[in-house]
């Protein structure tokens, strides 16, 4: 059973319509900020995965990287380790040695490493099945979340998440992105003064800059979207000669349509 | 203004020893010679003609593809949504079989939608059609029955919502209702006991009705022949062989055309299965990713976008049974058209201008109950759906007022028809 | 001005043979994409990627094999027969050739690696598909030399219940069976002493 810990509609409609009013606020400053891969301020939620399933190279990269430090927690319980191997075309040895756990088979579904009971102990839920995360949040979202983590001593886990508030997921990406914190600015709105999100600040710098930790989400957000709809690597090629072909029978049925209508006068 | 067509060749001499031996046996003959060559269909059909047939053609999809989806789906509450994983992963082709399948869904309410449309423009509902469309609106009952059982197969948490929901609505019919809904659910809650039967009316009972109904319909368009934009009768008008004068035979002159008329469906039905099978969630919904969780409303639940109309007439109104009651008569407001409609003519072109007015009315209060439906039931969405549901109930209500008050042109002797070549 | 609904044939021109071309070409294109669609429905009857990964070698730990003794397990949905051959077996193996279908297995299914008169790698291990070559039955193990039951020229092996026929302890068939050649032989190999793999062939 997954129980879901998120933002209902219309808070989260709230924040995001906040955000925005910030965002226009701040639209100097952002304006300053404008460099590297990502941006660094309050647009964090225009932020676009950007990616794209043809590129192998990153799905395979991204393949790596969710097994590696993903894959502890979550599990894709829907796809098999082969049929990864077999569609971003990683070689059977490789698959085995690098990708597959020495107790599973090829052939097994991704199970995650941790026992659902200590899942629940460490985080108070269990960590949800990742297979058609990408088809039901999108890859933006993801790659939001996975690029706006930040440190918040009040929280449990001493992070916090600007895509995902009071994520119970601990930020385990730390390491390679660095810690960092998030400055809020009060704001007027409808006489009330709120709190919104204004821009982050590095604390800690980690083993990435930030241009490739900003690769790193992307190659994970593009191998989740893969593997929330595996058919699409083949459905968009098979697509455009289904189209051409059905593009022929119409002219064709139109000639026929317009040499027989020659009699209707 | 002359008309059409050579006379069909008689190809009896021409025949084989099989096809004589056939044709001795099975009416093939009398059927191709009285519902093909020899069916007379007004020659001036326009670009709305094409949505009859295409909702046999999306019919002859749903079958297929259902058909084959139905030997690897399993239905269950502990495998339906795993099932359809399999199916999409796991079985050759699966994937392309179910997005047909869904968007086939989709389509079949769009061609229905555009079908209907020409019938209340061309007054195709008057009589002596008025039985034709009341079977075609049985149709759409029996179809929007089917569309809502499928989309609670997939078990994922838009379907488990969208049964709880729909299912509740009956529970507003007094005295009866909360057993009733009791009954449906076989359960205290929605479960497998609910899903295990909407599964045999969708593959099964449904489907037959489907098809009878379907056949009724072909029947009887057959019986009272087609209308035409003019809205006046080709049968008053006959030559000297017989043949309404403003017709031509249904083969060959409307298979080419219609072949046309698939095959520019089939481009656009197939760039949407293999390029946006989820439609950016209007087909799809991106919350049905989510297996079915009676702890968890996804945030945003709405219908998928063929039922928002009614929906937001339900919303509408600020009281649970009263908003139930006009949400069922939307839908069978349309049943009493032909009895409403006191005009002399069919057809809006000749109709008057309040006619006009109303019906423009009618399709923008429709779209814009889509719309509102399709939104959270909040602000300016809700005053949009009050609005909107005024219109729409105008267009049935004061119809037999509207077409007597107007004037209408008097319709022409013959169709109006310009070759294309 | 034609008054009825019919234009005669001289009144307009009709190219008879671009409208056969046409209707031949339509109707060519369209059967053509009606024979893809097909392929796409026929090809989901394949066996899904879940049966295939069903289809992946099975191990077996032959300590579980005692001398003289069969161990069944399941490959591929189907029982094959383990079965651990004592020197009494196998020298009853010898001399009843002339009794049997196909002695040198010339005309039945095996691996390379166990066409020989044991059939199999290893002359202890016998390694059998158990399904009667004749129609699919099981056969089952008498190993008991000379059971009266069958017959004095009996020398160990396996009597199908469903129409009778017989085979030695190399999976070979008698002469008088309904089935016509030996029992299968599977894909194998041995991943250590102790381990058996069904479905690979070694490495």
């Amino acid at each position: 059973m997954l129980t879901r810990n998120r933002l209902t509609g219309a808070p989260r409609r709230a924040v995001l319509a906040l955000l925005l009013v910030a965002s226009v606020a701040s639209a100097g400053a952002a304006a300053q900020e404008a460099s590297g891969a990502t941006g660094f301020g309050s647009d964090w939620h225009s932020w676009k995965a950007g990616n794209s399933v043809a590129d192998l190279a990153s799905l395979q990269r991204g393949a790596r990287d969710f097994l590696n430090y993903c894959n502890a927690c979550h599990s894709l319980q829907y796809i098999r380790y082969a049929r990864i191997g077999q569609d971003l075309k990683i070689p059977a040895d490789l698959l085995q040695q690098f990708l597959v756990p020495p107790t599973r088979k090829p052939t097994d579904y991704i199970a995650s490493s941790m026992p659902a009971e200590d899942a629940v102990n460490w985080f108070g839920k269990e960590p949800p099945d990742l297979s058609l995360i990408a088809q039901e949040r999108g890859a933006d979202y993801l790659y939001q979340y996975l690029t706006t983590f930040y440190v918040d001593p009040s929280r449990p886990t001493g992070t916090n998440n600007l895509a995902l508030d009071t994520t119970a997921m601990p930020d385990v990406v730390s390491q390679l992105e660095g810690l960092k914190r998030a400055v809020f600015r009060t704001v007027a709105v409808n006489g009330a003064s709120e709190q919104v999100f204004d821009h982050f600040e590095p604390v800690v710098p980690g083993s990435l800059t930030r241009e490739q930790f900003d690769g790193f989400a992307r190659d994970i957000v593009n191998f989740l979207d893969y593997v929330a709809e595996p058919a699409q690597l083949h459905r968009r090629a098979l697509g455009v000669w289904v189209v051409l072909f059905l593009l022929v029978f119409t002219w064709l049925a139109w000639l026929l349509k317009r040499e027989y209508w020659k009699d209707v006068h | 203004m002359a008309a059409v067509v050579k006379p069909p060749e008689a190809p009896a001499a021409k025949r084989g020893g099989l096809r004589a031996w056939l044709y001795k046996r099975l009416p093939i003959e009398e059927f191709i010679s009285t519902q093909l060559t020899g069916y007379y269909a007004p020659k001036n059909f326009n670009f709305w003609y094409y949505f009859g047939v295409l909702s046999i053609v999306v019919l002859a999809l749903q079958l297929l593809t259902g058909i084959y989806l139905t030997m690897f789906y399993k239905p269950g509450a502990a495998t339906s949504f795993e099932s359809v994983q399999f199916i999409m992963r796991e079985v050759d082709y699966g994937w392309l079989i179910r997005y047909i399948h869904s968007t086939g869904a989709s389509a079949f309410f769009l061609v229905v939608y555009l079908h209907m449309f020409r019938a209340l423009l061309y007054g195709s509902y008057k009589p002596p059609r008025e039985l034709l469309w009341v079977i075609g609106m049985l149709v759409y009952i029996a179809l929007m029955a089917e569309a809502f059982m499928g989309y609670v197969l997939p078990w994922g948490n838009m379907s488990y919502w969208a049964a709880q929901v729909i299912v509740n609505l009956f529970g507003t019919i007094p005295w009866i209702g909360p057993g009733l809904v009791e009954w449906i659910r076989g359960d205290y809650g929605i479960a497998d006991a609910t899903l295990n039967r909407f599964f045999a009316l969708h593959v099964v009972a449904v489907p037959l009705a489907l098809l009878l109904l379907v056949v009724l319909h072909l029947v009887a368009l057959r019986r009272a022949g087609s209308n035409n934009p003019d809205g006046i009768e080709i049968k008053e008008k006959l030559g000297p062989d017989g043949h309404p004068l403003d017709g031509i035979p249904f083969h060959p002159y409307y298979t080419v055309k219609d072949t046309v008329g698939v095959g520019v469906f089939f481009v656009l039905f197939a760039i949407v299965v293999f390029f946006a099978p989820t439609l950016g969630g209007y087909f799809l919904e991106h919350a049905n990713f989510e297996p079915a969780n009676p702890l968890s409303t996804p945030p945003e639940i709405t219908p998928s976008w063929y039922f928002t109309p009614f929906y937001a007439i339900l919303r509408a109104v600020p009281n649970q049974r009263l908003g139930a009651l006009l949400l069922l008569l939307a839908v069978i407001a349309y049943l009493f058209l032909p009895w409403l409609d006191r005009s002399p003519v069919k057809s809006m072109r000749y109709k008057g201008w309040l006619s006009r007015l109303f019906f423009a009315l009618f399709v923008a209060a429709f779209l814009g109950l889509m719309y509102a439906g399709l939104n959270p039931p909040e602000g300016a969405f809700v005053t949009l759906g009050r609005v909107c549901a005024v219109f729409y109930f105008a267009y049935f209500v004061l119809m037999p007022v509207y077409t007597r008050l107007e004037t209408a042109k008097p319709a022409p002797e013959r169709v109006r028809f310009h070759a294309h070549t | 001005m034609a008054v009825s609904g019919v234009i005669t044939d001289g009144e307009i021109d009709v190219d008879e043979s671009r409208r056969k071309l046409l209707v031949a070409a339509t109707a060519a294109v369209g059967a053509v994409g009606a024979a893809f669609t097909a392929a796409a429905f026929v090809e989901s009857w394949t066996p899904s990627e879940s049966a295939l990964a069903l289809g992946a070698p099975t191990e077996l730990d032959l300590a579980q094999v005692e001398p003289g003794q069969m161990v069944v397990t399941v490959w591929r949905r189907q029982p094959i027969y383990v079965v651990h051959r004592t020197a009494e077996m196998l020298a009853g193996l010898a001399g009843h050739d002339s009794l049997l279908k196909d002695p040198t297995s010339e005309d039945s299914d095996q691996p390379p690696y166990a066409a020989n008169a044991l059939r199999s790698r290893v002359p202890q291990y016998l390694v059998l598909i158990g399904t009667c070559t004749h129609l699919g039955c099981l056969p089952k193990p008498h190993f008991a030399p000379h059971d009266p039951q069958i017959g004095a020229y009996w020398p160990g092996g396996w009597l199908c219940p469903c129409h009778g026929s017989r085979f030695d302890l190399a999976g070979r068939v008698f002469e008088g069976s309904p089935a016509s050649v030996n029992l299968r032989v599977p894909p194998y190999s041995f991943a250590s002493a102790r381990k058996l793999v069904i479905g690979a062939d070694p490495a």
